[in-house]
């Protein structure tokens, strides 16, 4: 078995880690500061929002890797 | 500290022994009542036993039992009626063949002792950053988390020994990393989890003698998610399953919908050699099994080490992440 899996796991591995990261230092603290009578509801909604794009960002990339790796171990 | 290591020791033994002697008889039970299923990767007509999650759950449900004497937590009690729920709807599945939605739908039931309990905290905890308090969402993360467990190490369930040696090494990993975040009871109740699933492979690896079946697969998936919402360590365990998290991101990417089992078309099969190849198939689903034996055909006790080691890479990424939520950037 080729060393495509494993660094699939990593690539995941280091991608939750990242994610973790941007949902602690940005999302999590995010707030706009300019619009002071917004809906708490509305607000967490927004940043629900942002980290499913997150997510539909991390599985796109994901994807491509896997069809990578699929298409790499055919042709070898 | 003395009493949690007789705890954990005499957990262990219990989960261990309980398995390791109840599966025999198990095996005879089913047998004489022709509770058995073909074995595809074996020449002829073998048949074997099915389902095994009966003795899994006696080893898990004793071994809580004597854990929760010790440590009369509602978390630990909370995983002691998970693990029973998550095999009811396993062995209601393996009875009765149910739709691609009952398994997922079940499972998020089988969540709510967690919640009713209060087994859990709301803070969502992450390596090198730090925690996020989602109070909301981390009730709806459990009632997800459970289905999510419980289905990803059923769809891992494909080959002799897979699912009991990859949730022995899985339920090791998360145990070594509660230990390293200093949760000791949560951590001896992963033990049982490993000890059990040990035990199990003696009997599950190849050439198998008895298959988990759903209800085996459910109650080791829904105890695995358990135990990490309860000892605060999602992360980690999701971690410590990914290569059957990929399993399961590859067939639904591939699929782009939930369902059953035996609805798909199979992406591999057996040659003359009884070596498992894969499909030419453009409309089969590309899963972690098809990937590995992409290149050439594997014999299904090679394939089933392969995956095994791929478990222990991702353990070992679980653990250093454990060693990473003490450290804050």
């Amino acid at each position: 078995m080729g060393a495509q899996i494993y660094s699939f796991i990593f690539v995941m591995w280091i991608l939750m880690l990242v994610g973790g990261g941007l949902m602690v230092v940005v999302i999590g603290p995010f707030s706009l500061g300019g619009l002071g009578g917004i809906d708490p509801i509305i607000f967490s909604g927004i940043k629900v929002g942002i980290a499913l794009v997150l997510i539909f960002i991390w599985v796109f990339i994901l994807t491509k890797v896997k069809n990578w790796i699929f298409r790499s171990q055919i042709k070898s | 500290m003395e009493e949690k290591i007789i705890a954990a020791i005499a957990v262990s033994v219990i989960a261990f022994f309980s398995v390791y002697a109840s599966t025999p008889i198990l095996i005879k039970f089913l047998e004489r009542r022709n509770m058995t299923v073909k074995d595809v990767g074996k020449q002829g007509n073998v048949q074997v036993a099915r389902p095994g999650g009966i003795s899994i759950i006696i080893g898990l449900v004793i071994s809580e039992i004597i854990l929760y004497a010790f440590f009369p937590m509602s978390e630990i009690l909370a995983v002691i009626i998970v693990s029973i729920l998550g095999f009811t709807v396993g062995i209601i599945d393996d009875r009765k063949v149910m739709g691609g939605w009952f398994k997922p739908v079940a499972l998020a039931f089988c969540a709510a002792p967690i919640l009713l309990l209060g087994a859990y905290d709301s803070n969502l905890d992450f390596p090198l950053f730090g925690s996020v308090k989602i109070p909301s969402l981390y009730m709806a993360l459990i009632v997800f988390m459970i289905p999510v467990t419980g289905n990803t190490i059923n769809s891992i369930d494909i080959l002799n020994g897979l699912s009991s040696g990859f949730m022995t090494i899985a339920s090791l990993a998360l145990a070594i990393s509660l230990f390293i975040l200093q949760n000791y009871e949560i951590a001896i109740a992963s033990l049982c989890l490993a000890f059990a699933s040990l035990a199990f492979y003696k009997y599950h690896k190849f050439p198998s003698k008895i298959f988990p079946g759903d209800s085996g697969a459910l109650a080791l998936g829904a105890t695995y998610g358990t135990l990490a919402i309860v000892g605060q360590v999602e992360v980690i365990a999701a971690i410590a399953i990914l290569p059957a998290i990929i399993n399961s991101f590859l067939f639904l990417s591939s699929m782009k919908r939930i369902v059953e089992h035996r609805e798909i078309k199979n992406p591999t099969f057996r040659n003359n050699e009884l070596k498992i190849q894969t499909t030419d198939d453009e409309d089969a689903p590309i899963t972690l099994l098809r990937l590995i034996i992409a290149k050439k055909p594997l014999s299904e006790k090679h394939t089933a080490i392969e995956i095994l080691k791929l478990s222990i890479f991702s353990g070992i990424l679980a653990v250093i992440t454990a060693f990473f939520m003490g450290v804050e950037i």
